[in-house]
């Protein structure tokens, strides 16, 4: 218990005594698992929108992998992605392994089964009927979408926590395709790894906190703008 | 030309099996048809394909003059208005429920909020303006689809049993309103319903359907008078020689 509470102490000491680089870690953290969430947004989005609404063949098939995906292990993904950016892989050319843009695709490949997989379910969770009614209205087919997601905007927000939490808290692929390279990959969840294999327990632990902090604050937000209007 | 809506041959299959037929019909222009059947006729099925909604194996429509075919489906769409038996609103205020379609249409705004202030006054939901729509009763918020769809100034109302689910004194009061608001505009409408006595209130025609298949149209008296097999007899309540 004692070294718990000297590693808060010590925690408390480092978050606030200007450790460039504890920051300078949360800052990288942000920006790749941000973008990667991004990006599975506008991939999932109309991705999920399409398995929902539409009629086509193969569609129960594509959701099976979909949601197969939503439960993709880290590690396996970080091993693909490796194999395919390795330098003798098939896109080795790219010069993208150990890089922050190897991690937001692995993130990518991560996060946006979780945002289809949600938005799909979000959408089938309408009753069907509404979309008659508003073709009945006179909307076309996008505006149809637009009314849709909107109906659906409480889920839907809550399908982009899921992505962001499920790629801000993975340690496995950011760790195999960035490489832990100090100043260059290193991400607050492969910090407290290796912070943690050495013994650096306070160190470990304030990269926790701010691990979580984070993620509450990017959740609260999301769960304002989710909650914002919610009951007029 | 006084026909608003011509139906030619109408036939909707479902699994290869044929769920509707309809020979020939027509609906003059201002007047209100009332199509009846029991539940699972295949009314509600041929109010879909009415709306473009549902494409039909074969069969012809013809809209003021012209076959709907002919025509771009959201354009057609945006000259007629709907409204379903559940009233599947929005979780948005009442008035944004009821301007919907004209936001569709790209109406502009003061003109919106003027022709949706006289639809909510009309229908007498005035009160509910700002109101969400997940807050108002179940005949309140019929009352918000029947606004909804009077809005738009549609060439042809289709209205799928809008009162079913209502409670007898709520269902009386919105038949009335209904109604007189169908006279008062003289709107073209087509009206579904299973319950004889709705239909005599607002259809000035009838049309019987029956296990999928139109078998009678025309006046009340005609139709009350003259049936035209025993099925439709029986389902009127009538003896039939």
């Amino acid at each position: 218990m004692e070294a718990i509470w000297n590693g808060l102490q010590n925690a408390f000491t480092l978050l606030f005594g200007g450790d460039s680089e504890v920051w300078q870690i949360t800052a990288l953290s942000l920006g790749v698992s941000g973008t990667a969430t991004l990006i599975s947004l506008l991939l999932g989005l109309p991705g999920g929108t399409l398995l929902a609404l539409g009629r086509f063949p193969g569609r129960s098939f594509l959701m099976s992998i979909v949601n197969t995906g939503m439960a993709l292990p880290p590690v396996v993904v970080g091993l693909v992605v490796s194999i395919f950016l390795w330098r003798s892989g098939p896109l080795g050319d790219l010069r993208l392994i150990y890089t922050p843009a190897a991690i937001v695709i692995a993130q990518v490949v991560i996060a946006a089964p979780v945002v289809t997989g949600l938005t799909a379910a979000s959408l089938q969770q309408l009753d069907p009927r509404l979309r008659l009614q508003l073709l009945g209205l006179g909307a076309s087919r996008l505006q149809m979408i637009l009314a849709l997601w909107r109906e659906a905007r409480l889920p839907l927000l809550a399908a982009l926590m899921a992505g962001f939490g499920s790629v801000i808290s993975e340690v496995g692929a950011s760790m195999m395709v960035g490489g832990n390279i100090r100043f260059q990959t290193r991400v607050l969840t492969t910090a407290i790894v290796l912070e943690t294999s050495r013994g650096e327990f306070a160190r470990a632990i304030a990269l926790g906190v701010l691990l979580l902090f984070l993620t509450f604050l990017v959740n609260l937000g999301l769960t304002r703008i989710q909650q914002r209007g919610r009951r007029r | 030309m006084n026909n608003c809506l011509e139906v030619d041959n109408l036939v909707v299959r479902r699994d290869r099996k044929t769920v509707l037929q309809v020979g020939h019909l027509t609906v003059s222009k201002g007047e209100a048809l009332a199509v009846i059947g029991p539940n699972g006729a295949g009314k509600s099925t041929m109010l879909l394909a009415l709306a473009r909604l549902l494409k039909p194996a074969q069969g012809r429509l013809v809209f003021d003059g012209q076959p709907v075919e002919s025509m771009p489906d959201l354009a057609y769409r945006r000259r007629i208005g709907l409204v379903l038996q559940e009233p599947l609103l929005l979780d948005r205020s009442v008035f944004e429920n009821v301007a919907l379609g004209l936001h569709f249409r790209k109406t502009p705004n003061n003109e919106t909020a003027r022709r949706v202030d006289e639809w909510l006054e009309r229908l007498q939901i005035s009160h509910l303006r700002q109101r969400n729509a997940s807050r108002i009763s179940g005949g309140e918020a019929q009352r918000v689809s029947l606004a909804r769809a009077f809005v738009l100034e549609p060439e042809l109302l289709l209205l799928d049993e809008p009162f079913s689910a209502l409670d007898a004194p709520t269902r009386n009061r919105l038949l009335d309103d209904l109604s007189n608001i169908l006279k008062q505009t003289s709107t073209t409408t087509v009206f579904i319903t299973h319950d004889l006595n709705e239909a005599s209130r607002i259809g000035q025609r009838l049309a019987v359907i029956l296990d999928g298949r139109l078998q009678q149209w025309g006046t009340p008296k005609e139709v009350y008078s003259h049936p035209v097999n025993p099925a439709v007899a029986a389902f009127l309540g009538l003896p039939h020689n």
